[in-house]
């Protein structure tokens, strides 16, 4: 195993948030890491705040969840009080309280999307400082690095609900190939008017890349179909 | 078949099992380049074996034993091969199939893994190996233990190469993938009817 000691502690996942033309789509992959070991490959990262906003967690995934657990009681009272959904806008800026009063004790970037009747689908992000910034999309985590020229070039503003969530599942799927500390499945979550539908996508069903071979029972399934029997050469 | 930088899966098409001689496979995981300067080594142990042109060739115990020197005495001036190695193949109709560790550690056994295979593939291999598999057999439980190492070791590919090793000769197959199962209830949703559970 000779696990390398001296690695820096990456924020193992992909995140994704993208605005389209009537709501937002939040998308995340699945793994959850100890080190090097996959404890947990199919996991949840997108996680409800209320009814019509939701957060994809990135970074420690104690810390992630202790925030959103703190922001949601809070948020819920704020509803309450409200006598009215919560907006986007103070979801996201009761995250960045909690991250920026904590901003050396926490690591964790997150990213807020939702809808509201004011001001339609929002993207927030909050990354490990406490920043928070409106967006019309926005990647986190570690495997967002392998994902900048690919949304330069790829995004693109006014999408429809099927493009935007095309995009990001393709986006998700991209990072995972290259990223390590992102895998497993691609979870997305679109929000608007009509409310929040999850959507999940299993290896099967994303396409190939770069050095990516077609999935297969076994090798003995290969053999007997006759391919290549001769030894190979050296 | 990765060769990763850091975190980063940079080279998915690296060939690490390679045949040594006639008689020996060599399998190697962590540094590339290191494995690379160990087959150097290894050229220059076969090509003077060779030259006595005696009829004698090195076997995997010979191989392993070498290995295993190379290794322990790098570790022991501070400056180690950051490789795991897998010893294998068969000679004069006895097989072998021997490890070795970059600080020298090093033993022959029916079954071996490197990394994270000493955690999750020997348990499965203990449980399921016993004398005179055939060939079926034993590619169906290799296969197991990559699933299983695919879906829990980050530094892993879907993408595999299995070698064997008779009195024959050597085959290593063309790399291929291995269909992954996400299909349980429980993943689809895992925190549904109860927000803010995980």
């Amino acid at each position: 195993m000779d696990p390398d000691l001296s690695a820096p502690h990456s924020m193992g996942t992909t995140i994704i948030g993208v605005t389209y033309d009537g709501g937002v789509v939040l998308g995340a992959d699945s793994r959850t890491s100890t080190g090097m070991y996959v404890a947990n490959r199919a996991s949840d990262k997108i996680t409800q705040l209320t009814d019509n906003v939701y957060v994809c967690r990135s970074g420690s995934a104690a810390d992630s969840q202790i925030l959103s657990d703190y922001v949601r009681y809070f948020l819920n009272q704020h509803t309450i009080q409200l006598g009215q959904p919560a907006t986007v806008k103070v979801a996201a800026n009761l995250v960045r309280l909690f991250s920026y009063q904590n901003k050396n004790m926490l690591q964790t970037g997150l990213i807020i999307g939702g809808w509201d009747k004011y001001e339609g689908g929002q993207i927030y992000s909050v990354p490990l400082g406490g920043t928070v910034l409106k967006q019309p999309f926005t990647i986190g985590g570690s495997g967002s690095s392998y994902l900048y020229g690919f949304f330069d070039q790829a995004w693109k503003d006014g999408m429809s609900k099927d493009e935007a969530e095309k995009l990001v599942v393709k986006a998700v799927s991209l990072a995972i190939a290259r990223d390590g500390a992102s895998g497993g499945v691609v979870r997305t979550v679109t929000i608007n008017a009509e409310g929040a539908t999850r959507n999940f996508y299993s290896g099967d069903s994303l396409p190939l890349w770069h050095e990516e071979l077609e999935p297969r029972n076994s090798l003995l399934d290969i053999l007997v179909s006759g391919a290549s029997p001769e030894p190979m050469s050296i | 078949m990765a060769g990763s930088y850091g975190s980063t899966l940079r080279y998915k098409n690296v060939e690490r099992i390679k045949s040594i001689g006639k008689h020996t496979l060599l399998g190697a995981s962590g540094e590339v380049s290191d494995f690379q300067e160990i087959l150097r080594y290894l050229d220059e142990l076969i090509i003077y074996d060779n030259m006595w042109d005696d009829g004698n060739s090195l076997g995997p115990k010979e191989v392993h034993n070498y290995l295993t020197r190379v290794m322990y005495n790098r570790r022991n001036k501070f400056d180690p091969l950051f490789n795991s190695l897998v010893v294998g193949g068969v000679k004069n109709g006895q097989k072998y199939l021997g490890m070795v560790g970059m600080i020298g550690t090093h033993y022959e056994d029916n079954h071996v893994a490197t990394g994270f295979g000493n955690h999750l593939a020997r348990p499965l291999m203990r449980a399921e190996w016993h004398e005179d598999m055939s060939f079926e057999e034993a590619v169906k439980l290799l296969e197991k233990c990559l699933l299983v190492l695919l879906y829990r070791d980050r530094s892993a590919i879907n993408k595999f190469q299995i070698a064997k090793i008779t009195e024959e000769g050597v085959t290593i197959s063309e790399p291929y993938a291995l269909k992954t199962f996400w299909g349980f209830l429980a993943f689809q949703n895992p925190t549904k009817g109860a927000e803010g559970s995980w």
